[in-house]
C-alpha cells in the first residue's frame, strides 16, 4: 500500500523508540515492571485513554479538537448507571449509553459545521454543559450498587476473554477496525483530505460537513465506551468522572506524531502515545514518585517529545 | 558602467544533482533585468545563492566591486539586495507606516517609545517619492494585494535598497495595479535602483525590462537586450526547441448548447449574468480582477450562494447548491488558486488525482488500490506529469506539474462542462502549451469549456467567443474573429 511506504520511514519510528527506551529504563529501575500482572493492569488502564484518543485522532486529523470527551464519558456513564439502577436490562442500558455518546458527538459536529463555531470553542461549551447535565442528573452524587448481578455489564470492565481483560480486547478490536478505516476506506482518505485542505476538499465534491459530524460522533461513541469500562470497573458512576481526560487523549495523539494542524498523522502513533503515557504513570507509581512530581515529569516528557519532533521537521 | 551585481560561473549541486552549472548573471544599476526560464531551470536557486540562503559550490559573486559570501539574506540586505517574495510579508493589523518601519521604528532615545509623527512623516515622504497612492495611517489588512506589495517596495527603499528582486510580482495584481507597479518600477529606475524581474508573462517582460537572461536546466543560455530579441527567440532559449504556435489551433464542430445561465444575480457582487456555452466550445471570460468573474463561476459551481437566476444543463433546469451537486451534474472547476483551493498539498499525486472520484472507485467504502493505480498511471502518462513516483507529495512538484494534477483530478470524472479559472497562472511556457493542447482535446471531445483568464493573449488565442465582465455585469459577448486586445480591454473597463 502506498501509505505504508510513506509512513514507515525512520522518522515515524520516533514514538516507538521512545516507548522502548522508557520500558528499558523502567525494567532496570523496578523489578515489578516487566511482570505479566503489571502489564495487564497497565494495559487495562491504558485502554480507557486509548479509546478516547483513537476518536481524538480522527478529530485532530480533520484539523479539529474535542474538549468535551471527559464530560461525554461522565454523562453517558451516568445515563447507563441510572437506567440500570431503575432495573433496565444491562445490554439495553449499555446500548443506550453508547448511543447517548453518539448523540452528544453529533451535536458537537452540528454546532461546528452548521453553526460554524470553532471546534475549540464549541466543545469547550459542550464540555461545560454536558458536565452540568451530569451533575443535574446525578444530583452531584455517585450512582452505585446498580449492577451487582448483571454479567454483561460486569464483563466490560472486569471480565476476561481467553485470559485477556475485556477492556484490552475492546481497545485492540477498536484499534484494528479504525486502522483499517483510516487506511483502506474513502472515509479515512477523506479525513486526511479535509484536514489537509478543507476548501479544496469541498470543491472536490467531498461531503465535508457530514464527514466531520461522523468524526465527532465516533469520538463521542468511543468516549461513552471508555466511560462504560470505567464505570464497570469501579462499579459506580461518578459525576466527576473523566475530568481532564481530554488532555491525556490529546497528549497521546500528539506524542504519536499526529499534527494538531490536521491532515498528517496515524492511529498507530496514537496507540504508542497512549502506551507512553500509561507506562509513565505506571512506572512512576512503581517507583513511588509523588503524584505531584508525576505531573511535572509527564509534562516534561510531552514537551521533550514534541521538541524532538520539531527538530526532525527542520 | 560597473555592475551592481556580478555573478560568474556559479556552481551549485544538491547531492549528485547539479542545479546550477556555470551560470553568469550581471545586474547594472538602474536596469530592469528579467530572469527567465522554465520551472526548475534554476532561477530561484540562483537567487538563493545570491542572497546567502544557499552556499555556492563554485564561482564568484561581486557586489559593488567587492567579492561577497553572504551567509544570510540579512547580510545581502545590508548591501542593498532585497527580495520581494510572491507571498507578501505585511502585517494586516498594522498601519502602512508601521509596516514600512517594522523593526526600525524611530524612537525617543533608547526608551522604546515610538515617535509616531516622525515615522508617519518619513513614510509619507517615501510614498511620495515612489508615487504611491497610500496614506501612512491606513491599516494594511484592508488594502488590495497591489497596495500591500507597494508597502514592501517602500520598506525596501527605506532600507536603502540598491537592487530589488521581484518574484512573480504581477501574479495576483489587477491590470490597473500592474500599470501602477510599472510606473513605480520606472521611478525606481530613474533613481538608479536595479530590478531583477522574475515572471512567466512575456508581454510584461517586453514592456518593462531592459535585458533578459535565460536559464535552462541549470545552464546559462544567454543575456539579450530587449530591443535585439523577440518573443519566439526567448521561448526557444527557454525550452531549447521551437514549441511552434503559441496557441495551438483546433478544428472542432461546435454542438448543442450545454450550459445556459440566465439572470444570475448576487446582490453587490454580480447582477443579471446571462450566457450559454455549447459542446466543444471554449468561452473565454475576460475582465479586470475584482470584476466578479471568479464569483460568477463559483456560484455556477455551487461554491457560493446566489440570490436569483437559473442554470440549465442540456436544456433542463438544475439546482446546484454545493460543489458536490455540481460534480454530480458533470461540472468540474479548476480553481484560480491551486494551493488554497485546488490541491491537498501534503497528499500524494495519487491521492489528489483520485479525490473527486474516490467514492465511485471504492466498493462499500473500501478503496480499490489496483483500480486507483491504473487510473493514476494512465493520467500521469496522458498529462505528462513529471513526478518521480505517484506516491510523491504533490507539494514537491513544480507549478506546471501541480496544475496538471489539478486537471487530471477533474478529467478523471469525465466532466461535460469544465470551468477553468486562470488555468495557466504560474505555469511555464512549455507546460502552458501542454495545457492549451489539453483544452483543445477536451473541446474536441465535446466538453463545454469556460476559461477565465487575466492574460488577454491567452483569452484571444484560445476562445471561440469572449465574454467580458465589468463590475459584476456582462459588458459584452464578442465573437472571436480578429478580435483585438484593445476591444476587449475597452469593454473590460466599462467602454463599448
Amino acid at each position: 500500500m502506498m501509505e505504508a511506504k510513506r509512513k514507515w520511514d525512520v522518522k515515524k519510528l520516533g514514538p516507538l523508540i521512545g516507548l522502548a527506551l522508557l520500558c528499558i529504563v523502567l525494567s532496570i529501575l523496578s523489578e515489578d515492571f516487566l511482570t505479566m500482572n503489571n502489564w495487564l493492569n497497565l494495559l487495562r488502564q491504558v485502554s480507557i485513554n486509548a479509546l478516547i484518543a483513537f476518536g481524538m485522532t480522527f478529530v485532530i486529523l480533520t484539523g479539529g479538537i474535542d474538549l468535551s470527551v471527559g464530560s461525554v464519558l461522565a454523562l453517558s456513564s451516568a445515563i447507563t448507571a441510572g437506567l440500570m439502577a431503575q432495573g433496565v436490562d444491562g445490554f439495553l442500558a449499555i446500548l443506550i449509553g453508547l448511543l447517548s455518546g453518539t448523540v452528544m458527538g453529533v451535536l458537537n459536529g452540528i454546532i461546528i459545521t452548521k453553526g460554524r463555531v470553532a471546534p475549540f470553542i464549541a466543545t469547550l461549551a459542550t464540555m461545560t454543559a454536558f458536565r452540568g447535565l451530569t451533575l443535574v442528573y446525578t444530583d452531584g452524587r455517585p450512582i452505585t450498587g446498580f449492577a451487582s448481578d448483571d454479567i454483561m455489564f460486569q464483563m466490560m470492565g472486569r471480565g476476561y476473554f481467553f485470559g485477556v481483560p475485556v477492556p484490552i480486547v475492546l481497545m485492540l478490536v477498536v484499534y484494528i477496525v479504525l486502522y483499517v478505516v483510516l487506511k483502506k476506506t474513502t472515509f479515512g482518505r477523506h479525513t486526511y483530505a479535509i484536514g489537509g485542505n478543507e476548501e479544496a476538499s469541498r470543491l472536490s465534491g467531498l461531503r465535508v460537513d457530514r464527514l466531520k459530524i461522523y468524526v465527532y460522533a465516533l469520538t463521542g461513541t468511543l468516549s461513552a465506551l471508555a466511560g462504560l469500562i470505567l464505570t464497570s470497573r469501579l462499579n459506580s458512576a461518578q459525576p466527576t468522572a473523566g475530568t481532564a481526560y481530554e488532555l491525556d487523549a490529546i497528549a497521546a495523539v500528539v506524542l504519536g506524531g499526529t499534527s494538531l494542524s490536521g491532515g498528517k498523522g496515524w492511529i498507530f502513533g496514537t496507540l504508542v502515545g497512549a502506551l507512553i503515557i500509561g507506562v509513565l504513570n505506571n512506572g512512576l507509581n512503581l517507583l513511588n514518585v509523588s503524584s505531584f512530581y508525576q505531573q511535572v515529569i509527564k509534562g516534561a516528557v510531552i514537551l521533550l517529545a514534541v521538541l524532538l519532533d520539531r527538530r526532525k521537521e527542520a | 558602467m560597473r555592475p551592481l551585481i556580478d555573478m560568474r560561473s556559479i556552481q551549485k549541486s544538491f547531492g549528485s544533482h547539479t542545479v546550477l552549472n556555470g551560470v553568469d548573471f550581471e545586474v547594472l544599476p538602474g536596469e530592469v533585468h528579467a530572469l527567465m526560464g522554465e520551472n526548475g531551470a534554476g532561477k530561484s536557486t540562483l537567487i538563493k545563492v545570491l542572497t546567502g540562503i544557499y552556499e555556492r559550490d563554485g564561482g564568484t559573486i561581486v557586489v559593488n566591486g567587492r567579492e561577497v559570501h553572504y551567509r544570510h539574506p540579512k547580510e545581502a540586505e545590508q548591501d542593498g539586495i532585497v527580495v520581494i517574495h510572491q507571498e507578501l510579508n505585511v502585517i494586516p493589523t498594522l498601519t502602512v507606516a508601521e509596516n514600512i518601519f517594522l523593526g526600525r521604528e524611530p524612537k525617543i532615545g533608547r526608551t522604546g517609545i515610538i515617535r509616531h509623527k516622525e515615522m508617519e512623516k518619513q513614510a509619507a515622504s517615501y510614498l511620495r517619492r515612489l508615487g504611491m497612492d497610500l496614506h501612512p495611517r491606513e491599516l494594511t489588512g484592508q488594502l488590495s494585494v497591489g497596495k500591500q506589495q507597494m508597502i514592501e517596495i517602500a520598506r525596501a527603499i527605506s532600507t536603502n535598497a540598491k537592487c530589488l528582486i521581484m518574484d512573480e510580482p504581477t501574479a495576483a495584481l489587477t491590470e490597473r495595479e500592474i500599470q501602477a507597479l510599472f510606473s513605480i518600477i520606472r521611478t525606481l529606475k530613474e533613481q538608479g535602483i536595479a530590478i531583477v524581474y522574475i515572471s512567466h508573462r512575456m508581454e510584461e517582460i517586453f514592456t518593462i525590462c531592459d535585458r533578459i537572461s535565460v536559464l535552462r536546466d541549470g545552464q546559462f543560455i544567454g543575456t539579450k537586450r530587449i530591443e535585439e530579441t523577440n518573443f519566439d527567440e526567448i521561448v526557444q532559449m527557454m525550452v531549447g526547441r521551437q514549441i511552434g504556435e503559441r496557441f495551438p489551433k483546433r478544428s472542432v464542430t461546435i454542438g448543442k448548447e450545454r450550459l445556459r445561465v440566465e439572470q444570475l444575480t448576487k446582490k453587490g457582487v454580480f447582477e443579471g449574468v446571462s450566457f450559454s456555452v455549447r459542446a466543444g466550445e471554449v468561452l473565454g471570460v475576460a475582465g479586470l480582477m475584482g470584476s466578479g468573474r471568479t464569483e460568477i463561476m463559483e456560484a455556477i459551481f455551487g461554491a457560493r450562494p446566489f440570490d436569483e437566476g437559473n442554470i440549465y444543463i442540456d436544456g433542463r433546469p438544475v439546482h446546484i447548491r454545493s460543489p458536490r451537486q455540481a460534480v454530480e451534474h458533470g461540472i468540474a472547476m479548476i480553481t484560480e488558486d491551486r494551493k488554497q483551493k485546488g490541491l491537498i498539498l501534503n497528499m500524494s499525486v495519487h491521492e489528489n488525482l483520485t479525490l473527486p472520484k474516490s467514492e465511485q472507485l471504492a466498493t462499500a467504502g473500501f478503496i480499490q488500490s489496483s483500480k486507483e493505480r491504473d487510473i493514476v498511471s494512465s493520467f500521469i502518462q496522458r498529462l505528462n506529469i513529471k513526478t518521480s513516483s505517484p506516491d510523491l507529495a504533490v507539494k514537491a512538484l513544480s507549478g506546471g506539474n501541480q496544475q496538471k494534477v489539478v486537471f487530471g483530478k477533474w478529467l478523471a470524472m469525465n466532466p461535460q462542462i469544465l470551468i477553468l479559472d486562470e488555468p495557466t497562472r504560474g505555469v511555464d511556457v512549455g507546460a502552458k502549451k501542454e495545457i492549451y493542447e489539453m483544452i483543445n482535446e477536451l473541446a474536441a471531445q465535446g466538453v463545454a469549456i469556460i476559461m477565465v483568464s487575466s492574460e488577454l493573449p491567452e483569452v484571444l488565442g484560445m476562445s471561440d467567443r469572449v465574454m467580458v465582465i465589468h463590475e459584476g455585469r456582462v459588458q459584452a459577448i464578442l465573437e472571436n474573429n480578429e478580435l483585438d486586445q484593445e476591444t476587449v480591454m475597452r469593454a473590460a473597463t466599462g467602454g463599448n
